[in-house]
Order: structure tokens, then sequence, then C-alpha cells
């Protein structure tokens, strides 16, 4: 066997043995790459999960286009565009938080993960409180109280169809937000006790990448769920 | 090779087993050894109950008007047997407890690169388990390990949400594991352990992690779907409400299908293992082995649709569906032609871990070359839903994975346990193994081409004969896997203690104390050698 | 082990490209394009998601290797659509036989 491997030294290289360094790591590059790639192989899953949604979704668009169309026409775009930029606005804070944390300014990544927070629960609020709410007592809600209008003729279940994608996929993508504040929140509370620093800032670098994903499939929830078939003509709302 | 003791005994060094004790030092391990005993533990479990249903389906089917069970039981006996064998035994059975175990020791790290995401893969796994055993206990499932709507969604009236409820949740414990052993081989390689230089089971434990990476998402939302559909009664899947059942076949057989090689491509990576060791030899064409299995796991992706060439499915789906099957049989035979290459001039012994490598060669080409006659779309139409499925994934499924599982449960056993089992006992139950399988699922081949439908509780007569037989061979079979739970229990406490290296195999995980210390590696190796790295064998003592 | 920390202009300047095109989307689609409403829908989309990947989840500092973990997984998620839709979208393309020997076909119902 003493021809196969020849023992190295006992510890990698320069980097001095942070206390952040995890016994199995042999240096903090190490270790934050390793983070890095796991994140992000997370987060391909996350896009075959969402995306078997998505999948069962371009099918039925495929087949009950008309029935789409009119669904989507019952959402309200200016809901979902401000849900939009909402998110697009937490998205920058988050980026930013971590700059600070790159930059070593503490109050302000307390002050810009907090800010995340409240623009994601901002997006929550609005969801919850006045498309949801709304739809409820619109009867849209299938399984709930879903109605079908005599407009719809031939088209009501996919109407339903449409409506059962829409409340689905805003849920699954809903509860993602919900989880990622708790880890904001996590989050939070580390940066308050100085916890992060130009050198290990890791689990905010992590949960950035995380926190940018659910607003990429926001990104492209918002254009087919509520942007089908144009709106010429049609102002949107009910 | 003998097995004489040449070291300082176990008991006075310190190693995973003896580094600390008491309950709370397992359940709250975050050492990749002991996390892969506690998977060994939980999946024997679920083989035993899996295997029990098993039986009873056998015993029940030696009479052509069943002997045991009213039809609903039979149904629920054969879900619940394809359930836990497929989801709580096969797909974690290599990958999480020699994966777990092996993956940091043969690549020199000291742990996996998430310790505690293996631990909380290990409890996602019992959740899921005791879901799905609740649903057995509280009535059973009769859906089929497939949950096919809109049976499942609509009309069966049995514990199909508790039971999907527990596969759901399993999914994520396979995905934990998938994404730490492909960090892991990433970035935790030790220093000149370049790919081309890494054991063959290291390539098949990556690409294995890739299918759980990409196929496992897509069942849980399928799962979840199938749950909406049943709880409120919307028509997802629903013809009359717009739906298509057909959906749900695309999406649970993209993951489904993937899933059959996340159960063989590891034993493909154990058989790699056991053929060099017990040849003496670098397995043949090394790299041709190592992109077939890349090539096996992406075309794996895309020929799932040779499970609905009977259901309606587009023909024109169907034709492409059918040549990519071809094509997927391709690098399993480059394979196969390798270990057989490897073996000529070999220096071959055959103690127990090589008869199962040998069965796997052999077995697995049966169950493979039968898979051509279902990827030709002609004669699935006959053969489809018959025995002669069932024929033949269990080909390749026991006479191929679970041989192999079993070959590296031995091979690795001393280094895991730090003891020798009895070699004598290992050999006659590799061959009652051998010999109860082919029994039992060889006649399995001749009643689907005679046309006797799986999944039935009763049949015609004139096929009487040949179950009977396929139940002898249970009987047999079911005793040969009793036999190693025995000895190799029983070996933990009288077996013989083994040394470092007792096969004498090329690999790292050799290269350290049986068993190994908690933290692996005293110093980080520097890899200098290719794989398999043996010395030529002189002439005259080829095996 | 830091990457190199990016200029504050820079993040503003997507933050406002990213609403700019979430402008652009909304509005696009009150205009009757047929069927490439949803064509320029998806290509917005994907110059917003690739904004946010390059620059948000710094992937232009990151290893190749994180690359195509982000690309495989977009490709697979092709694969699955692509396959299941050569399925649903060509069924009516071929009649079923109504019975060995009878003689006539007929186009699958919908």
């Amino acid at each position: 066997m003493a021809d196969l491997i020849a023992h190295g030294a006992a510890h990698g290289s320069a980097s001095t043995h942070s206390p952040d360094l995890q016994h199995h790591f042999d240096n903090m590059t190490q270790q934050f790459e390793a983070s890095n790639l796991g994140m992000w192989v997370f987060l391909a899953t996350e896009v075959l999960f969402f995306g078997g949604l998505f999948a069962a979704y371009t099918v039925y668009r495929s087949l009950y286009l008309p029935g789409f169309e009119i669904g989507s026409h019952l959402l309200d775009v200016r809901f979902g565009a401000a849900n939009t930029a909402v998110l697009i606005g937490s998205s920058l804070s988050m980026v930013l938080a971590i700059r600070a944390a790159q930059t070593g300014q503490r109050r302000a990544q307390v002050f810009l993960l907090v800010l995340t927070m409240i623009l994601g629960a901002a997006f929550l609020g609005i969801k919850f409180t006045f498309e949801w709410r709304n739809d409820y007592l619109e009867h849209l809600v299938p399984g709930i109280n879903f109605a079908y209008r005599p407009e719809w003729g031939a088209n009501g279940p996919h109407v339903q169809m449409f409506f059962l994608f829409y409340f689905i996929m805003t849920s699954i993508h809903a509860l993602h937000m919900i989880i990622g504040i708790g880890l904001l929140s996590v989050l939070t509370w580390m940066a308050a006790r100085g916890r992060f620093s130009p050198e290990y800032y890791t689990p905010m670098e992590v949960s950035g990448l995380y926190w940018h994903f659910v607003d990429i499939v926001w990104i492209f929830l918002f254009p087919l769920l509520y942007l089908i078939g144009g709106r010429y003509g049609i102002g949107g709302g009910h | 090779m003998s097995t004489a003791v040449t070291e300082i005994p176990q008991e006075s060094r310190v190693n995973y087993l003896n580094a600390s004790y008491g309950v709370k030092s397992w359940l709250f391990t975050v050492d990749h050894k002991r996390i892969a005993l506690l998977y060994l533990v939980s999946i024997t479990f679920m083989f035993l109950v899996g295997g029990g249903a098993a039986v009873l389906m056998r015993i029940h089917l030696i009479e052509p008007a069943g002997a045991l069970v009213q039809p609903e039981t039979y149904n629920k006996l054969f879900s619940a047997h394809g359930i836990i064998m497929v989801f709580f035994f096969l797909v974690p059975s290599i990958p999480a407890t020699l994966g777990n175990f092996l993956v940091p020791l043969m690549i020199g790290a000291k742990d996996l690169a998430f310790p505690k995401l293996n631990l909380l893969s290990w409890y996602i796994y019992v959740v899921g388990a005791l879901f799905t055993l609740y649903a057995v206990i509280s009535g059973g499932v009769d859906t089929g390990w497939t949950f096919y709507t809109p049976y499942s969604s609509t009309y069966a009236h049995s514990q199909v949400i508790p039971a999907a409820i527990g596969v759901f949740i399993t999914g994520f414990s396979s995905i934990l594991t998938g994404l730490n052993f492909i960090v892991t081989i990433h970035k935790m390689r030790a220093p000149g352990l370049t790919w081309f230089r890494l054991p063959l089971f290291i390539w098949t434990m990556y690409a294995t992690s890739v299918i759980f990476i990409l196929g496992t998402p897509v069942l849980a939302i399928t799962i979840f779907l199938l749950g909406v559909e049943r709880l409120l009664h919307v028509g997802i899947f629903d013809p009359a409400l717009g739906g298509d059942p057909l959906l749900f076949q695309h999406l649970f057989w993209f993951y489904s299908h993937p899933a059959v090689y996340i159960m063989i491509l590891p034993g493909m990576g154990v058989v790699s293992e056991l053929i060099a060791a017990f040849s003496r030899k670098r397995i043949y064409g090394y790299s041709m082995v190592a992109y077939s299995t890349f090539a096996i796991a992406i075309i794996s992706f895309l020929v799932w649709g040779h499970h609905m060439f009977v259901s309606g499915q587009s023909i024109y789906a169907g034709l492409i569906f059918s040549v990519l099957s071809f094509l997927v049989a391709i690098p399993s035979a480059i394979k196969v032609f390798n270990w057989t290459a490897t073996l000529y001039k070999g220096s071959i012994s055959y103690q127990a871990p090589m008869l199962y490598a040998l069965g796997f060669i052999g077995l697995f080409t049966m169950g493979g070359l039968t898979g051509l006659f279902l990827a030709a779309l002609a004669t699935d139409v006959h053969l489809n839903g018959t025995y002669f499925i069932v024929a033949h994934f269990h080909y390749i499924m026991v006479g191929g994975a679970v041989m192999a599982y079993m070959g590296g449960l031995h091979y690795w056993w001393p280094k895991i346990s730090g003891r020798m089992y009895p070699d004598m006992w290992a050999r006659i139950a590799a061959v009652i193994i051998f010999v109860g399988f082919n029994l039992t699922f060889f006649p399995q081949f001749m009643l689907g081409y005679l046309g006797m439908p799986r999944r039935y509780a009763v049949y015609p007569p004139e096929f009487q004969v040949l179950n009977v037989m396929s139940s002898a061979g249970a009987s047999i079979l079911g005793i040969g896997y009793l036999i190693p739970l025995v000895y190799l229990i029983w070996s933990m406490r009288y077996g013989p203690v083994a040394p470092a290296n007792p096969w004498g195999a090329k690999g790292l995980e050799w290269t350290v104390p049986s068993p190994p210390p908690t933290e692996n590696f005293e110093e980080t190796p520097i890899v200098t050698e290719e794989a398999y790295n043996y010395a030529p064998i002189p002439e005259g003592q080829h095996g | 082990m830091s990457s190199h920390v990016v200029p504050l202009k820079i993040y503003v300047g997507v933050f406002l490209s990213l609403l700019f095109f979430t402008g652009l989307t909304t509005g696009v689609a009150f205009i009757d394009l047929g069927p490439f409403n949803t064509v320029v829908a998806l290509a917005i989309a994907t110059i917003k998601m690739l904004l946010v990947v390059l620059f948000f989840m710094h992937i232009r500092s990151s290893s190749g290797l994180t690359r195509v973990v982000v690309a495989a997984g977009f490709f697979w998620l092709a694969l699955l659509i692509a396959f299941t839709l050569s399925d649903e979208l060509t069924r009516q393309w071929s009649p079923i036989p109504s019975g060995w020997g009878s003689g006539t076909t007929q186009s699958q119902p919908r």
C-alpha cells in the first residue's frame, strides 16, 4: 500500500484556522465553494420541482387556450405587476445586504435584511388579502367554491383548470416565500450579533441565492398567469 | 485469501464504532459511517416488511383461485411490496449505506460536505417510512406502486394519502443524499485524485446523485398534485373536467424510469469494484465504463414513455421513446463487455463477493436483454401488463441490484464492522440465492409470454405448474436472504477480527484500519496512482 | 474567499432594468400580437431571469461548474416539457382502428 499514497500535510493551505471552519474542510475557500455549490444544486432540484407544475400547465394551456385566456383575464394585472415590482425590490435589498456584509457594515446588513423581509411580507399581503380574498368572494377557488359562469360556455371546466393551476402555483411559491422569510429572520438575528464579516458571510450568500430563485419563479409566473392572450381592449380586473 | 489476524485487536483501538456510546451518540451523530449504519438497519427492516408481502403473495398464487387472501387484499399486498421495495429499499440501499460509508473514504475526505444534512436525510427517510407503514397497517393502499390516476385520485377507497405522503417525504431524503454526494465528489477529493483516477464506484455514486437531483423533485410534485386531486376532487387528471390521466403517467415516469437506473447504477459500481479486486486486475476499458455511467444517467431521462406504449399515448411519441430505449441498452452492454474482459487472464478467486458479482453479470444481462423485447413497440403490446414485465424487472432489480448490494455488503463488511464473516456460509448463501432467484423468476418469463397478467389475484388453471415453481423458488430465495442476516450479525460479536485490507485490494478505503477511526484519515492522503493499480499477474497464475 | 464586491450602481442599474422590463411586458400584453404575445412575454421573462442570475446571483464570479448545474436544471425541464408535449399534441394525428378486420377507422375523439 505504501506506493499508492504519500502522506501529505495534515492541514491544507494558507488560510488560518477561522473559528467558522468546519472540521471536515481544509480551508474556508473550500467550505464556501462547497456551500455555494450545494445551494445551486438544491436550486436545480427546485427548478424541476416547480418545473413539473410548469410542464402540466404548459400541457393544459396548449390544449385549452380559450379557457385559460378567460381565466387570466379574471386576474387583476395591477396586483400582479405591483407584486412583481415588490419582489424585484426585495431582490435588490437582499443583494445589497450581502454587499453590506462584504464591506463590513453591520447596521446596513440588518436594515437591508429587515427591508427584504418587509417587502416579502408585502408581497404575501397583497396576494392573500387582495387577490385571493377577491377570488374567494367571486367564487373562483376550485375545490372550495368555484362556480361556472354562463358566459364561459363549454370552457367552464378549463377556466377551473386555469384557476387550479393559478392557486397551486402561487401557493407553492408563497410557501417558498414564507420559508425564505423564516431564513431571513434567522439571518437578521445572526447579522445583528455581528456574525458576518468580509471573511465569512456564507449563510447570507447562500440564502440570497434561494431568495433570488424564488423571485425568478415569480418572474415567470407573472406573464404565464396574468398576461395570457393579451388584454387588448380589456383593462384587466374583473 | 487467508483471514489471519495480524493486527492489534480492535478493542484496544478507538474507531468510529466505539468512539462514543449510548443511543444519543448514534441518533445525533454526524459521522457518515454511523449514518450509513443507521440506514443499514432501517432499510433492512423495510426489506423484511416488503419481502414479507412478497412471501404472502407467492403463497397466495399457489392456487389458481388464490390460496390465501381476498382479491382486494392481494392488491394491497402487491402495492405494499412495490412501494416498500422501490422507495424504501432499492432506491436508498447502496447509495445510503455503502455510498454514505465509502464516498469520503474512497476520495480521502474526513466526511461528506454536509454531515448534518446527511443525518437529516436519514430522519426524513424514517418519517416517510413511518407514514408508509401506517398506510399498510391501517388498511393498506391498493393502487400499485405506480398510483395511476384516475383510480388513485378518484375511485380508490384505500389509504392512498398516507402512502403518498410517505413517498413524498422520502423523496427529500434522496435529494439531500444526492446533493451531498455531488458537492463532496467535486470539492473534497484528495490531492492527486483526478476524475479518471477515481474508483468506478464513485463515478456511479455521482451519476446516481445527478438522477436524484433532476428526477426526484418531479415525483414530489406529481404526488402532490395527486393528493390535491384526491382531497379536493378537482380535475387535474380527471377527463370529465378536462384533465388527462396520461399527464400523471408522464410526470410519474419522468422520475420513475430514471429511478430504476438509480437502483442499478450503484450496483454496477459495486460490481466494478468486486471484479477488479477478485481478478486482481484493473477494470478493462476504465474510461469507457466511466463514460457509459454518464451515458446511462443521461439517456435514462429520455425513455420514460416506454412504460406507456399501450396507455393511449401518441404513437409518434411511442416511436421516439422506443428508439431511445434501444439506445440506453448500449452503455449497459459496454459495461458488461468490459467486466467480462477484465476477467480474462485475471487471477480470479471465488469468495462470496465475487460469486455475487458473477451472478450479477449473468442475471443483469438476462434482465437487460429481455428489456429489449419490451422496448420494441410491437412485442410490448403482447407483453405489457404480463408476468414477462415482472420477470424482466426482477432480474435486474433482484438478480442485479440486490445481488450487487449483497456482494458489496460482504466485500466491505470487514471495513464496516472490523470482523470477518464465515466465508463458507457466505458462499452457500450466495448459491442458494442464485438458485432460488432463478427458480422464482424464470418461470415468470414463460408465464408472461403465455399471457398471465400481472397484479391479478387469480389465474387460469393451466398456469399453475409454473406458479408453483415460482413460489417454491421464492421460499428458497427467502431462506437464502435470511442466512446472511444471521451470520453477519453473528460475526459482529464472534467473527475473527479483520485486518485493514483482508482482500489485498487497491483503494483508499483499504489504507485505513478496519473499522476506521471517526475522522477516517490521520493525514490527508496524496494520490499518485491510477485506480486498481494491481501488479501485473505473472504467467501461470491466471485464474 | 469572498467574491469581489460589485459596485452599487451595477446593482441599482439591474434593478431599474428589471422594473423596466416588467413594465414592458405588462404593456405589450395590451397590444394584439396574436401568438407572439406569448413569445414576447417569455422572452422578456428570460431576459429578467438572466439579469437576476448573472448579477444578483453572482454567477459571473462563480465557477463553470455552477453554470453547468444551472444549465442542466433548465435543460432537463425543457426535456420534460418537450417530450410530454410530443405525446399530448400529436395524439390526434393518428386514427384509432375500431377493431381487427372491421375495415373502418375513426379519429380519436377529444
